[in-house]
């Protein structure tokens, strides 16, 4: 076992070694010229010019406007089209392991941020693909599954710099079939799990916020007691509770995994009463029958545009889902919960265009600026506006057109992905793998030799 | 109790099979005289012809041309600022054998056991499908429908998205044998080895599926012998029938093509090599690796199924493009190819598999064949479809831009001449919803 994961490790310096090539990691003045440049919040610039210096865009406009520091790496952008990095709201990419800590209906306490791996390929060819923040999120196995994590994607780069510092704690609470165990059985020696019912997974959310409520009655009487100069025993520290009890104060936000109508109304009744904010849901592939009522309590809606039939709750899904959130008011983004979609979010936003006749402007929104509202990060994400940071994706042609590509993909002002660069190392790096596993094999070869020599005769 | 929970389930699955029945109104069986007229023809294997006018009647495509005569009884539609192609075919699909993936109920489309050459697509079709009218409202008029579980899946079949009983889809069936080629894997992950036991384990298993699957060739080479000699001659021996062995014999006879699904380097050579000893008609299809293997495909001729292309590659440390790229370097190298979706549910989504080839080199137009043309030359039904030709199927379709672009909208689709009908289940649900007061 330790061999393969030493194996595992050198074949994941193989990749990380390409995407240290790429970054410059210096603060270098870099500037787009002559590109047509989708800014997302202050519509398209034509023969237009982007500035990134110390990691933040700090000029953009018409070429004649914007003045080229001396010094600059001048990347020419005729032809092309520049965007904000791609967001995903919805990840597992760079998790280590399982996603579910399938154990418990209530799992709120355990963290994914914990067990990210920053050596997971799919990281890299989601930047050859324009996306550079994602949420990282458990899966759906329990009705609260955990807390999240927000991430930006600096392949190459230690995980302690991928966390974005300001950005907001996330939890993932989960709706449906999932929770409630219908298309899984639990693996052997894990007994069958409540809930079974979408009653239960009510009463499981329900409870925990009732608990957490008395939790910090006892936290506030402590609280009182001790700057009353008494000296009063503490209540005990429950991880759970203290994330639960966080919820209710408005510092962790709730993304929630849901599909059926019956579901989605009951979280936001549910949160109505007890008085949570729900930021996201998620997949709310019937998110088009009460848009309205989701619209009305401010939470956003994340999707998949065109899946559906993959289980019985996603029998009503379709595609014009996305137009009839967005119509309705609700800020809805395109999500991927895939490493395969998370690669190519762009088209996925170009079809709500074909169904339900958004704009290509509202529809650019879906996998950008409302992305980044929904994580609460579009200070500083999600548009190409002075001051922002230097998340940028120089595409071969609009972003919504099928035939273009990533050229190159920049976070904050570093270079993390560059096709030409892609392919000028690649025969580097196969030679570099053929080296490598002679050389093992030439070692395991001598180390096979040396036991079969008689041990004393 | 345990009865009334039967009960119950039996109320909760007919509710479901109910609501799985497409409801969506089907093609009305007229194949009328109609001439799209003023509209840009792609027919894909001659010259775009602009300014055109198409003509099909009886199922038929009876004209094309600038200057093609509209006859009197004809329904004219006026094609100014719109596009005509030929329908898209799908090289591989589930279409008809599943309903929603994670009730079991409504998929068949892997049967029990390794060996089922016998487990026919063309048998289990629901021609009511609500996956059907959501594929065929964006332009994909055929698809090849094919089983898909153990060594030996079954057999495809190739079947137009219309039609009020299996029967009527069907366009030829069988079309092909599937075989999951067994999988040497001697690594836990990428290209590392396992250790010394699970590798035994792993080769030993992999030497009874090749077995298995010579096993049943030999025997059905033999049933297939024994036939012959008492069809020539009643004085032969009878013998009792062999279901699964009959329905072999026109694949070792050669008259059945044979897909065989393999993915890897290894297990595309070690495939194409029982190809060549059981001498039958391969097809190579998945094949990521399929760039490797391009001379010893190009000797023998052999077609190749591409797709999914919207997949990741399989290894770590393959190009990010790995997959994406596959479809030029045959189409450099001269090798027949095709693009499958591998879908059902979003099947539809064909034409933009092919369009991510074009993004990383492929001709656009040679993208447009490999959903079109190239489909039906491999399948041996180009004489039939797969181009705007006169006397070919009018499967055909009418667009306001180029399909391969996800902007570009479908607006009437016609299958076997018949003018179908531009709603799915979903786009009633949409209409319901808009309405919701």
């Amino acid at each position: 076992m330790k061999q393969i994961a030493e194996r595992r490790a050198q074949i994941a310096g193989f990749t990380i070694a390409l995407c240290l090539g790429f970054a410059a990691f210096a603060q270098n003045v870099t500037v787009i010229r002559d590109a047509t440049i989708l800014t997302i919040t202050h519509g398209k610039i034509e023969h237009g010019s982007v500035v990134m210096r110390g990691g933040k865009i700090v000029a953009v406009g018409l070429d004649a406007q914007v003045s080229v520091p001396s010094g600059a790496t001048v990347i020419d952008g005729a032809g092309k089209y520049v965007t904000p990095g791609i967001i995903d709201t919805h990840s597992h990419t760079s998790v280590d392991g399982s996603v579910n800590e399938i154990s418990l209906p209530n799992s709120g306490a355990v963290r994914i941020g914990d067990v990210l791996t920053n050596e997971d390929v799919n990281v890299y060819r989601q930047l050859a693909g324009g996306t550079t923040t994602a949420l990282v999120l458990h899966g759906s196995a329990n009705s609260i599954g955990g807390q999240s994590q927000i991430v930006k994607w600096k392949y190459g780069r230690p995980l302690s710099e991928w966390f974005i510092p300001d950005a907001p704690r996330t939890i993932k609470f989960a709706l449906g079939e999932n929770p409630k165990s219908s298309n899984f059985r639990p693996p052997p020696g894990i007994p069958a799990q409540y809930p079974a019912t979408r009653m239960g997974v009510e009463e499981v959310i329900r409870k925990s916020f009732l608990d957490a409520k008395d939790y910090m009655a006892k936290w506030d009487e402590y609280d009182a007691r001790k700057k009353r100069g008494e000296n009063p025993i503490p209540p005990r520290r429950d991880l759970m509770l203290d994330v639960m009890a966080d919820i209710l104060r408005g510092k962790v936000d709730v993304h929630s995994h849901c599909y059926r109508t019956d579901e989605i109304l009951m979280l936001l009744n549910l949160s109505d009463e007890l008085g949570f904010k729900v930021r996201e849901l998620h997949h709310v592939l019937e998110g088009y029958k009460v848009a309205r009522e989701i619209a009305a309590h401010g939470v956003g809606g994340g999707t998949f545009i065109d899946w559906w039939g993959f289980k019985a709750e996603a029998y009503d899904a379709i595609p014009y889902n996305v137009a009839m959130m967005e119509n309705a008011g609700v800020v809805t983004v395109v999500n991927s919960d895939s490493d395969e979609l998370a690669r190519r979010l762009n088209l996925d936003a170009a079809k709500a265009i074909k169904y339900g006749g958004l704009s290509e402007d509202e529809a650019l929104k879906l996998c950008t600026i409302n992305g980044a509202k929904l994580l609460r990060l579009d200070h500083r994400l999600g548009s190409i506006e002075v001051g922002k940071d230097a998340d940028l994706v120089i595409w071969t042609g609009h972003p919504f057109s099928t035939y273009s590509r990533v050229e190159t993909t920049f976070i904050e002002g570093d270079v993390y992905f560059d096709r030409t660069k892609d392919l000028a190392m690649r025969a580097e790096l196969a030679k570099e793998k053929r080296d490598r596993l002679k050389k093992e094999a030439d070692e395991e070869g001598k180390n096979k030799k040396g036991k079969k020599e008689p041990a004393n005769g | 109790m345990v009865k009334r929970t039967a009960l119950l389930l039996g109320i909760a699955v007919s509710a479901l099979q109910l609501s799985a029945q497409s409801v969506i109104l089907n093609n009305n069986g007229k194949k009328p005289t109609v001439a799209i007229k003023n509209a840009m023809v792609v027919p894909v294997t001659a010259a775009v012809c602009n300014n055109c006018t198409i003509v099909f009647s009886g199922g038929k495509i009876t004209a094309i041309g600038a200057n093609a005569a509209v006859p009197d009884d004809a329904m004219v539609i006026d094609g100014t600022g719109l596009r005509v192609y030929p329908g898209m075919i799908d090289s591989g699909t589930r279409i008809g054998l599943t309903e929603v993936e994670s009730v079991p109920g409504t998929n068949d489309i892997s049967e029990l056991g390794d060996l089922n050459p016998n487990a026919f697509a063309a048998i289990a079709l629901n021609p009511h499908s609500n996956v059907i009218p959501v594929t065929r409202i964006n332009g994909i008029t055929a698809a090849v429908a094919s089983p898909g579980g153990g060594i030996v899946s079954g057999q495809s079949a190739l079947i137009q998205l219309s039609g009020w009983t299996p029967k009527e889809m069907l366009i030829q069936s069988p079309l092909a044998l599937n075989i999951n080629f067994p999988r040497l894997r001697t690594s836990s992950f990428d290209d590392q080895p396992q250790d010394e036991e699970a590798e035994k384990e792993a080769r030993k298993s992999y030497t009874e599926q090749l077995d298995k699957l010579r096993d049943l060739f030999r025997d059905a080479n033999a049933y297939a012998k024994a036939a012959s000699a008492r069809m020539k001659d009643v004085n032969v021996k009878r013998f009792d029938r062999d279901v699964m062995l009959e329905s072999m014999v026109p694949v070792v006879q050669g008259r059945v093509p044979v897909i065989i699904h393999a993915n890897l380097e290894r297990d595309i050579r070690a495939a194409i090599k029982f190809a060549d000893e059981e001498k039958i008609k391969m097809i190579l299809a998945d094949a990521d690796d399929v760039a490797r293997v391009i001379p010893d495909l190009k000797k023998r001729d052999i077609p190749v199924i591409l797709g999914p292309i919207l997949a990741i590659p399989p290894r770590e440390d393959d190009p990010y493009d790995l997959i994406f790229t596959n479809a030029q370097k045959l189409n450099e190298a001269g090798i027949r190819f095709s693009i499958q979706s591998d879908d059902a549910h979003n099947a539809r989504n064909l034409p933009y598999h092919a369009a991510m080839c074009a993004a990383f080199g492929l001709p656009k137009d040679v993208a447009l064949k490999a959903i079109t043309i190239y489909p039906a030359q491999i399948f041996g039904v180009a004489d039939r479809m797969g181009s705007l030709e006169v006397g070919k199927r009018a499967d055909l379709f009418i667009s306001d831009g180029d399909p391969l672009e996800i902007t570009t909208n479908v607006k009437r689709v016609f299958i076997d001449g018949e003018d179908i009908p531009m709603d799915s289940y979903q786009t009633l649900l949409y209409k319901k919803f808009l309405a919701r007061p």
